[in-house]
């Protein structure tokens, strides 16, 4: 078994997790990473993914929109704006987001606007496939 | 000296006057601790903010990145967080007074993105302009309003509109002493004399500037809402304390006017018996 190490993920409102863990993996701007104890020194920007935090015999997950990831010498920080556990994803609404997403790509309007539609196509897709 | 039913009359009114500031009171008490509750738990991630960037800002002293530096504009922006109703003490007043003696936000150079009915319309009569208004966040601060704010703020900063940007609220130590605040968001300013001997080489992904460029407005946003959650404690406090002060003063006036009344009514009776009684000399 790997060694663990300190994660903590902490939301604007709460503490959302906390608790030892021996390998998280997420997404970030520059590709998915996993992090094991003693990584170096990291400070990165989430990008939309699925948070695959592997504890002691278990796997949780959680779908982390947007924020930033801290790794320090003896914790990781994950600092999350929006991050949800599976059960609390509206599935009808992550829906209809995709939806609206992928018709207003289709439209094509503005350089801006299809870099926020793009976003928010993403998160909707991480979100519709954690309820697979 | 005022009739018996006068006085009546006024303490029935100051009764009932005291039934609501109580009400009141209990009511503030209650929202209080919730307001508090959140206050706290939203601690633990702007605590760890301000040490991100502290120690990116520290360890990088002479970057050059276009939120460390003042835009080119005069003009200023001030995020005034103050509370739509009143009856809460000197808790709105505080605000306006705070901004209009500081230097540093002159009314003619001054834009106020008011948040709060009684903030903007003080501000409005000294003289501010009243860029936008956003009072209804205050009634629900959720951290979406302020990452919106940010958003919109650096965006007029970019396009050269606003200078500097500044945020004044209410601070909550706790429940009886309320601190106005004034903080300058951007450029981002750092206390840097407390002595730190973290040598820890961080590494940014992609960069430097890309990870201040995505980090200083969820910094922004998250001292922007901690201020909301605050500022929403500070208000409950300060009605909590203006509503206490003003049932006992008016349990001291009910207190008065009780005496008051017992002896004018005393005095009504011993001028009727005195009436009887010499009338009944008179007879016989």
């Amino acid at each position: 078994m790997a060694e663990v190490f300190r994660l903590q993920v902490i939301t604007p409102d709460q503490t959302f997790y906390e608790g030892e863990a021996s390998m998280v993996e997420l997404t970030t701007t520059e590709g998915d990473i996993g992090i094991y104890k003693g990584h170096i020194p990291l400070t990165a920007i989430v990008s939309p993914g699925v948070l695959h935090i592997h504890e002691e015999g278990q796997v949780r997950e959680a779908a982390l929109m947007s924020g930033f990831i801290e790794v320090l010498p003896d914790q990781v920080i994950i600092m999350a704006e929006v991050v949800e556990w599976p059960e609390e994803i509206d599935v009808k609404r992550a829906e209809e987001a995709r939806i609206r997403a992928e018709r207003r790509l289709k439209s094509q309007s503005g350089e801006v606007d299809v870099a926020r539609a793009e976003l928010a196509l993403k998160r909707a897709l991480v979100r519709l496939e954690m309820r697979k | 000296m005022a009739s018996m039913r006068d006085i009546k009359r006024r303490r029935a009114s100051i009764q009932s006057t005291q039934q609501i500031t109580k009400a009141m009171k209990l009511v503030s008490t209650v929202k209080l601790q919730k307001s508090r509750t959140k206050a706290e738990a939203s601690k633990p991630y702007s605590e760890m903010m301000y040490t991100t960037i502290g120690s990116m800002l520290r360890k990088s002293g002479t970057i050059d990145h276009k939120y460390l530096r003042p835009g080119q504009s005069k003009k200023k922006a001030v995020i005034a967080i103050t509370s739509n109703r009143g009856l809460a003490g000197g808790y709105n007043n505080s605000i306006v007074k705070l901004l209009a003696g500081s230097d540093k936000t002159p009314a003619e150079d001054t834009y106020i993105y008011a948040i709060g009915r009684k903030g903007r319309d003080g501000l409005a009569r000294k003289g501010y302009k009243i860029q936008r208004d956003y009072s209804d966040v205050i009634n629900e601060p959720m951290y979406r309003d302020a990452a919106d704010l940010t958003l919109e703020l650096l965006d007029e900063f970019a396009r050269g509109e606003i200078g500097e940007i500044y945020l004044a609220y209410t601070s909550f130590k706790n429940t009886v002493v309320h601190i106005p605040k004034l903080i300058k968001l951007l450029p981002v300013e750092m206390d840097f004399s407390k002595e730190e001997n973290n040598t820890l080489l961080m590494n940014y992904e992609p960069n430097e500037d890309e990870v201040l460029n995505a980090i200083i407005p969820k910094y922004m946003s998250s001292l922007i809402y901690g201020a909301l959650l605050e500022a929403v404690a500070s208000e409950n406090g300060a009605r909590m304390t203006a509503m206490d002060s003003a049932t006992s003063n008016a349990e001291e006036m009910i207190d008065s006017l009780s005496l008051q009344y017992n002896r004018a009514r005393q005095d009504s009776i011993t001028q009727e018996l005195t009436e009887i009684i010499a009338g009944a000399n008179a007879i016989s």
